[in-house]
């Protein structure tokens, strides 16, 4: 038997109190693609910084090919062969492909002959993994598909054996992901070793051969991916049962509650983020926007919740709302009984510095219970804290707290928790689950349903499409600005809509 | 204005540019890499005061130089441990150096010479002198015919004219801040060094994951800076002017920041604006005061003109200028 491509032995890693790794063992044979699957917070991440030599482990040994190696630093993690293709992608954006592929991997002093060589070398590549990239191109005008491309050839440039990738699903459209699960599968047959880190099961489930799962800190199972089942692997994620699939019952939409009207958006740098939309939301129901992220759902979101101007129309409740000028803010939208849980809720959603309760009175500190005389009540705002962090099993359940010492799910209950509890008739919802725990995604998802069931009108945005299609009764698909098209949400699919999002207009949109 | 007062006026801008030139190309290398450097006008002061002091006490204005370049990169060196080293705000790290480089000069300065503030006058062996291209008409021509040059100057044709005033009879240095400017493009476009640092100053996750360290690519940057502005410095001093004076630098590493951003961080149209820029320094100093319509334009009007036109220049005249993305974060590693 070969030794195996990489083996971890033990590996433990603390910051501080925090046990990030503790005791990790896995090994992965090389030519398999094997996945690792866990919660935010689990340690994935840091297994991983540990592999390509950011952090140094505490404990433990990491052999590669039957070796022991250290890897103290990048380059080391680059020798021994291994390449990792990064969430966030590290490429420098005004400088073209080519030139992010020599980086750091030049041959010698002088520019021209490094990059001549590596022209050469990277059609070689092209031609035997069917990575096709204009080698010229300057990263900002290619897409992110393409950048990730440029990153799996940066690292197959290096002479990785072993690449590591980093949830790289997360920007990509359904077509690109599939694209890029071809290339992995070509990889794999040429001998590659891939680990795959993700969130999402049905990737686990279709493309890799074994699965590690992690839970706190910890390796709960290493699976063979054939032998196990999407609920299995769940709960070994949360360590409890988890419901995947949101309890529906069909829609009863009443009167429009929101209606747009040519709604356009342009931003500070004149470009026309929303371009000319209409849509209706109506009582009891959830319309779904879809789209890869960056085509005007934000700006949406953020000109309905008094964070932007635009023009055009919007009604609620058949009232006319001002787009810019008074009325217009973010106080004003409140008011007028929309609420706003935003997309990025460590930006928007919540003061991280700030204690738990203070940012539960956000938005809402002129209602008259939180005022005494000239004052406010903080005793009242913090009872009420602290009943609605029991409310939304939010833990630790302790309203003197920084926002910044919860995790995630607990930061975005907290969130939900404000703004829902404030009975709004319209609810606002951007990426309701980005970066939270599945047992938390669980809770809100249960949390929005119940709040359609009462006969409130929800827009959600999402970049997730599993998220759109489970909750959404209908579903609208935003592409550069404009609504691709409008599909009830039991009478589309993942492909359809895929196809939508990459702006190929279906017909009778 | 005759043709021969236009390349006086000329020889002057390219004397005014060359501290600029210089500051502007250490400016250029610093912030290519991501660090600010709002500190250059320390810098170039602090290298104007040891070249001076140096060149005085010793006579020899290369040992002056020397000195000049030495506490400049001192001062990088600082710049580096706070703001690479210790992550701290670079503005900041920069404005103490301004401050550091203004108070220490004069301190010293009255300390060792006791002139207030300043240094002794430097003579033939402790400046930089012009050097006579070939063919030029010079002092030597001067002295061999026994008649005042500029009578010979004026006798000579138009392309003599250009040749010996505007081309000939620089320092060196002024020829050094010259073709600092191809070799600084060749260095940032042509080699390896210069796309690392680059790319340090866009993004520096892709160099630290690339295996490349970031640390020291940004100290080598702010390292040439400090050689550029320790060069700059002492051409001040000891080239364009005989000595140290207190706040000699007045202003040029500031000028020299708002070229750099007028080049939007390139470094031939580095060239072209600092020579803008003294272009403006060279009139004011030319023509003290102007009639304009009757109307006497004050001294103080001209002198501010320079400056003046920065602030209409960077307001409006820019465009959209990007400054390298990195551009005073301190790096942190994390994924």
């Amino acid at each position: 038997m070969t030794a195996p491509a990489i083996e971890l032995k033990g590996i433990s890693k603390a910051f501080g109190p925090v046990q990030a790794n503790k005791d990790i063992s896995i090994s992965v044979e090389p030519g398999t693609i094997h996945g690792i699957i866990g919660e935010n917070g689990a340690g994935k991440s840091t297994l991983m910084s540990i592999l390509y030599g950011f952090y140094k482990a505490d404990k433990g040994e990491i052999w590669i090919k039957g070796t022991r190696t250290e890897i103290p630093d990048s380059l080391a993690a680059i020798s021994a062969g291994i390449g990792m293709v990064f969430q966030h992608f590290k490429l420098v954006e005004n400088f073209t492909v080519l030139e992010n592929i020599v980086l750091g991997a030049e041959d010698s002093g002088l520019l021209m002959p490094s990059l001549s060589r590596a022209r050469k070398e990277l059609k070689e590549l092209e031609e035997e993994y069917e990575l096709y990239v204009d080698p010229d191109k300057r990263i900002d005008e290619i897409g992110v598909g393409m950048q990730q491309r440029v990153e799996i050839l940066k690292a197959l440039y290096r002479k990785a054996e072993i690449l590591i990738l980093d949830e790289p699903t997360g920007v990509l459209t359904p077509a690109e992901a599939d694209q890029l699960f071809r290339i992995l599968d070509r990889l794999r047959s040429e001998g590659k070793t891939i680990i795959l880190i993700t969130h999402k099961l049905r990737e686990i489930m279709e493309y890799t051969d074994t699965v590690s799962v992690m839970r706190r800190g910890q390796m709960t199972a290493t699976v063979k991916t054939a032998e196990s089942s999407p609920e299995q692997l769940a709960e070994l994620m949360v360590g409890r049962k988890v419901l995947l699939r949101v309890d529906k019952v069909p829609a009863t939409p009443g009167k429009p509650i929101l209606e747009i009207e040519k709604l356009s958006v342009v931003d500070s740098a004149g470009v026309q983020r929303v371009k000319d939309i209409d849509l209706t939301v109506r009582a009891g129901e959830i319309l779904g926007i879809a789209g890869v992220a960056g085509n005007g759902q934000s700006e949406l979101l953020e000109v309905l919740g008094g964070m932007r101007e635009g023009t055009g129309a919007i009604r609620i409740n058949g009232q006319p709302l001002p787009l810019s000028g008074a009325g217009s803010d973010a106080r004003s939208r409140r008011h007028d009984g929309i609420a706003h849980v935003p997309e990025d809720r460590q930006r928007e959603g919540l003061i991280m510095d700030f204690h738990a309760w203070e940012n539960v009175g956000f938005g809402y500190h002129r209602e008259p219970e939180y005022q005494k005389g000239l004052f406010l009540d903080n005793a009242a705002l913090r009872a009420d804290t602290a009943a609605k962090m029991e409310k939304f099993d939010v833990r630790p359940p302790n309203p003197w707290l920084a926002a910044k010492s919860f995790s995630g799910g607990n930061q975005q209950k907290i969130v939900v928790a404000r703004e829902i509890e404030r009975n709004p008739d319209l609810l606002l919802i951007g990426q309701p689950t980005r970066g939270v725990d599945i047992g938390a995604i669980e809770f809100i998802h249960q949390q929005i349903m119940a709040l359609r069931d009462q006969g409130k009108a929800i827009l959600l945005v999402s970049v997730e499409l599993e998220e759109i299609l489970s909750l959404s009764d209908r579903v609208a698909v935003m592409f550069d600005g404009k609504i691709m098209g409008e599909r009830p949400a039991d009478q589309t699919d993942e492909k359809e809509l895929g196809l939508l999002m990459a702006g190929v207009a279906g017909e009778a949109a | 204005m005759d043709f021969l007062t236009l390349i006086q006026v000329l020889d002057s801008t390219v004397r005014m540019a060359t501290p600029l030139l210089l500051a502007c190309l250490a400016g250029l290398f610093s912030e290519r890499a991501g660090i600010f450097d709002i500190g250059l006008e320390g810098k170039m002061l602090m290298a104007a005061f040891f070249s001076a002091a140096v060149a005085a006490v010793t006579g020899n204005v290369w040992l002056g130089l020397l000195a000049g370049i030495g506490s400049s990169m001192l001062l990088s060196g600082l710049h580096g441990l706070a703001s690479i080293t210790f992550r701290g705000n670079q503005l900041i790290s920069g404005v103490a150096l301004n401050f550091l480089a203004s108070g220490l000069t004069v301190l010293i300065a009255e300390s060792w010479f006791q002139q207030g503030g300043r240094t002794p006058s430097l003579f033939t062996k402790g400046r930089f002198n012009g050097i006579e291209l070939p063919f030029a008409i010079g002092p030597s021509e001067a002295e061999a015919a026994d008649r005042p040059l500029s009578e010979l100057i004026k006798e000579a044709n138009v392309i003599q004219q250009l040749y010996s005033e505007l081309i000939s009879g620089h320092s060196i240095l002024v020829y050094v801040a010259v073709l600092a400017v191809p070799l600084t493009w060749w260095i940032l476009f042509r080699t390896r060094f210069g796309l690392r640092l680059r790319a340090v100053g866009e993004n520096p996750a892709a160099v630290d994951t690339a295996g490349v360290s970031v640390r020291g690519l940004r100290f080598a940057a702010i390292g040439i800076a400090g050689v550029l502005c320790g060069i700059a410095g002492a051409y001040l001093a000891t080239g364009l002017q005989a000595g140290f004076v207190k706040e000699m630098t007045s202003g040029r590493g500031y000028i020299a920041l708002a070229a750099l951003i007028f080049a939007k961080w390139r470094p031939w149209h580095a060239l072209g604006a600092c020579l803008l820029f003294g272009l403006l320094q060279a009139v004011a100093l030319r023509f003290q005061s102007i009639q304009l319509g009757g109307v006497s334009i004050p001294v103080q009007v001209m002198d501010a003109l320079p400056y003046i036109l920065t602030v209409v220049i960077l307001a409006g005249f820019v465009g959209k200028a990007i400054p390298p993305r990195a551009g005073g974060q301190p790096y942190v590693k994390e994924r």
